[in-house]
């Protein structure tokens, strides 16, 4: 602060100091960012910027889709990228538009919670002097003295749940004041604060949830324990450590799937074992719409599909098993997917691997194959089950250490000639049991499949919370929207200035929310009045 | 059965324009007839005390004279055909899920037929209550054949069984609610539209579209009457979108809400028609304003049905049968 100078103020006001000045500023962008046209404002904003989420792929919806969209507009996605448009809803630009509406929210909540405080515990405010000048009034002569007519009112009013306060005016007349439909303001307060909570709760389930996405192939050698190396994908909330994850173990010993003759499914259902911490394992059964819910997880049968088990012995007699999962690329579940060996053809005299030598099967699983030939199933269960595969061999490039796909072949080793087709342009057909021997003498073998089921496995901590956030918020909204806040005043006058012998009745309503129906209630209440009968 | 509830449709579609028909008829014949002039009333009601009291907008008609009988007669002939589509109308929904074995809610072409078919009820029902309001009928009626013809040539399915995702308690509560809302929805944006056509009619502006406003009811009538259908969808709306949706979203595909396109524009048509009812609570917007973000609500529940159905996808993909 600077020293204030001792000498008389000057004709003109000052010019405001300039803390002052920042403090008016501030106040007037807080009235302004309260007020009801910035909401409004800002809720437009809220819908508008929600449509670019809808419109272009999002990595926490779909990664693969966000890949493809990288492919097919090279030169556009690296901006989208840059403003966010594939995380829509993470993007710090989402995120202001909720906050300051947010903001503005409990800046117009908070004064009006003050208020309503304030209301339910005060009597309804005093009569207005002109009674007639209300939307509704009436006019009637009773012959009971003003302050019995006056209390005879308030009973109507009392017994009809309306708030009422009488008071005795100095002129000797009488006025009752009575209010009701504060659960509408109620409501409201509850609807917005409502909100906040589903805010809260949402936030918190960010930061505390975590959500993996695995593969489980059926069958006792294909088990999976609850830790991040063992989930294809997985996603940790900022607060989660990966010790943090409950211990449980799964083991899907059936799936059931059935179809419609259309090919259309109409139900599935995975059986495992599961086993929790020390416990013993136990069966359980769950389908697409009953997830399994374990203590701090739940998990999920999001999709299912066959895995092919394939046998492929080298050129030294040494075999080697993979069960490999085809991902479905259609209804029917035409499968596609690939089998890599690595570590084959290892000569055992100098146990060194020869990386000209791994080899690798691409290609399709049908599980019907239509009498017409083509390269699609016909129908989703395993009726004439084949599996068309076309071999390489070569350096796959899974040493280079760049993360690829675990259901595709190395593009770029094929495309530069490190890894060679040395089966022909035509995939080579196998039946189950079936052996195919290629070009150099080793043996792949087509032992069967099994299925497996896509299972996503998640927590979040706070789903009751906004849940609970959410029931509140509607019934909020209900009172809010139902509810109607309407007043009443009677004024008792005697009839004639010596106080004797009757009184002039006049009453008063003012709905404070647009209300067709007051009118007839108002009407009731005053006949009510009028004949003293509740 | 199937082949009923699609003959039934279309007789149904047939009643409809009848019903439009002899609307119109009434509009173009009917000067400005009795209906629209009683629906004018005084802002301000003065009640004397134990005086009956005529509740607004009904029964003020009975006062007017009756210049008018012709026009009359042919828009109680279009009521008529409007209560004979409703059935054939409720006839097809039901045949349609005898075939199916299953409540008919299950593709795009049955939520269309669902959707339409309580904006109807619900429209038979306030013409009942209040039969002022009849002379939108024909745009109610106008706005149900244009959907219900959408609705055959675009998103037609055979009859089928649900896919697995759907077999759930929730799919009852989810999708009826959501199908109440929206028929409410729908029937809310017909007095909606003519209240802007009429408030610009009274503002003095005559070409077309506001030249319709000459023959409609009052616009504080069309006004409360958008209001009030609004506020009892929006917490239907609320529940079935955001309550249902979520609870069945965390059993079915484990997350509650997941900005899928569909919830995506779920959100944004709750997102706006929360700010129609704000505008329309707030004393400084004027009324008209406020309507157009109703319609604008309307419209994105008109994306969400065509624009995510048809070119967006997604978890919500079932208007074609088949995936799980």
């Amino acid at each position: 602060m600077t020293v204030v100078e001792e000498r008389p103020a000057p004709p003109a006001a000052p010019p405001p100091k300039l803390p002052y000045r920042l403090w008016v500023l501030l106040r007037n962008s807080w009235r302004q960012l309260t007020s009801m046209r910035t909401a409004l404002v800002l809720l437009f904003l809220l819908a508008v910027a929600a449509i670019p989420g809808s419109i272009f792929p999002q990595r926490a919806v779909n990664e693969q889709k966000v890949s493809q969209y990288y492919q097919a507009h090279p030169s556009l996605a690296p901006w989208l990228q840059r403003f966010g448009g594939f995380e829509v809803y993470g993007s710090p630009w989402f995120a202001s538009i909720y906050l300051l509406l947010f903001v503005s929210l409990i800046g117009c909540v908070l004064p009006r919670l003050r208020d309503h405080a304030r209301a339910l515990r005060q009597a309804p405010p005093d009569a207005p002097r002109r009674l007639d000048r209300l939307p509704l009034t009436a006019e009637a002569d009773q012959t009971a003295a003003p302050g019995d007519v006056a209390k005879n009112a308030a009973k109507v009013l009392r017994s009809r749940h309306f708030r009422t306060k009488v008071r005795e005016q100095e002129d000797g007349g009488w006025t009752v004041s009575a209010e009701k439909g504060y659960l509408k303001e109620t409501g409201n307060l509850l609807f917005h604060f409502s909100l906040l909570a589903v805010l809260i709760g949402v936030g918190f389930g960010h930061w505390y949830g975590w959500h993996g996405d695995r593969i489980l192939v059926a069958g006792a050698d294909q088990g999976f324990c609850d830790s991040l190396a063992q989930y294809d994908d997985s996603t940790l909330g900022p607060r989660v450590d990966a010790a943090d994850l409950p211990d449980f173990c799964l083991k899907l010993t059936d799936f059931h799937a059935a179809y419609q003759t259309t090919g259309q499914p109409k139900n599935f259902s995975a059986t495992v074992a599961v086993t929790e911490g020390d416990g013993p394992a136990k069966t359980r059964t769950f389908t697409v719409n009953e997830p399994l819910r374990l203590h701090g997880a739940n998990v999920h049968l999001i999709g299912h599909g066959y895995a092919v088990s394939l046998r492929y012995t080298d050129r030294y007699g040494v075999s080697q098993t993979k069960t490999v999962p085809f991902l479905p690329v259609d209804g029917m579940f035409t499968s596609e997917g690939v089998a890599q060996f690595p570590d084959v053809n290892i000569d055992p005299k100098t146990n060194k691997r020869d990386s000209t030598l791994q080899v690798g099967f691409e290609g399709r699983y049908l599980p019907t194959v239509g009498s017409d030939g083509s390269a699609t199933s016909t129908y989703p269960a395993e009726n004439a089950p084949a599996l068309f595969l076309t071999a390489y061999r070569g350096d796959l490039g899974l040493d280079v250490g760049t993360p690829g796909s675990v259901y595709a072949l190395d593009q770029g080793q094929i495309a530069t000639g490190d890894l060679k087709n040395v089966s022909g342009a035509r995939p080579h057909e196998l039946k189950i049991g079936d052996s195919w021997t290629l070009d150099d003498g080793t043996k792949l073998e087509f032992l069967g499949t099994r299925p497996y089921a896509t299972l996503a496995i998640r927590y979040d901590p706070t789903q009751t919370l906004v849940l609970a956030g959410a029931a509140l918020g509607l019934l909020g909204l209900m009172l809010s929207l139902g509810g109607r806040r309407r007043r009443v005043w009677f004024r008792a006058l005697p009839a004639s200035p010596e106080g004797s012998g009757g009184t002039l009745l006049t009453a008063g309503g003012l709905p404070r929310t647009d209300y067709p129906g007051f009118a007839d209630e108002f009407t009731q209440l005053v006949k009510a009045a009028e004949e003293g009968t509740p | 059965m199937a082949e009923l509830s699609n003959q039934l449709m279309a007789v149904a579609v047939l009643a409809y324009l009848a019903a439009m028909v002899c609307y119109a008829a009434e509009y173009a014949f009917g000067s400005k007839s009795r209906i629209g002039r009683a629906a004018v009333r005084p802002a301000r009601q003065l009640v004397g005390a134990g005086a009956p009291f005529d509740p607004p907008d009904e029964d003020l008609a009975e006062e007017a004279p009756r210049p008018d009988k012709k026009g009359e007669i042919l828009g109680w002939v279009a009521v008529g055909f409007n209560i004979i589509a409703l059935l054939l109308h409720l006839g097809a929904l039901i045949t349609r899920g005898i075939a199916a074995d299953r409540m008919p809610w299950g593709n795009m072409y049955e939520y269309i037929l669902s959707a339409t078919f309580v904006g109807s009820a619900v429209w038979i029902g306030v013409l009942l209550r209040r039969p002022a309001i009849r002379h939108i009928g024909l745009f109610v009626t106008l706005a149900l054949v244009l959907l219900l013809g959408a609705d055959g040539m675009i998103a037609y399915t055979p009859v089928g069984p649900l896919v697995p995702a759907l077999h759930s308690y929730w799919f009852v509560i989810h999708v009826s609610t959501i199908i109440l809302a929206s028929g409410i929805f729908l029937i809310g944006a017909v007095p909606a539209t003519m209240f802007l056509i009429r408030d610009g009619y009274d503002k003095g502006k005559r070409r077309f579209p506001y030249s319709l406003g000459r023959n409609t009811p009052d616009a504080t009538v069309l006004e409360r009457l958008t209001f009030r259908l609004h506020a009892f969808a929006f917490p239907l709306f609320t529940f079935g979108a955001l309550i249902a949706g979520p609870i069945w979203a965390e059993a079915s595909w484990g997350r509650y809400w997941g900005w899928d396109p569909k919830e995506v524009w779920a959100f944004i048509s709750w997102v706006v028609y929360a700010s129609y009812l704000h505008a329309r609570a707030t004393p400084s917007v004027k009324r008209n304003v406020a309507t157009w973000i109703a319609l604008l609500g309307f419209a994105t529940m008109l994306m969400n049905l065509f624009g995510v159905n048809l070119f967006f996808g997604g978890f919500h993909s079932y208007a074609n049968a088949g995936g799980m």
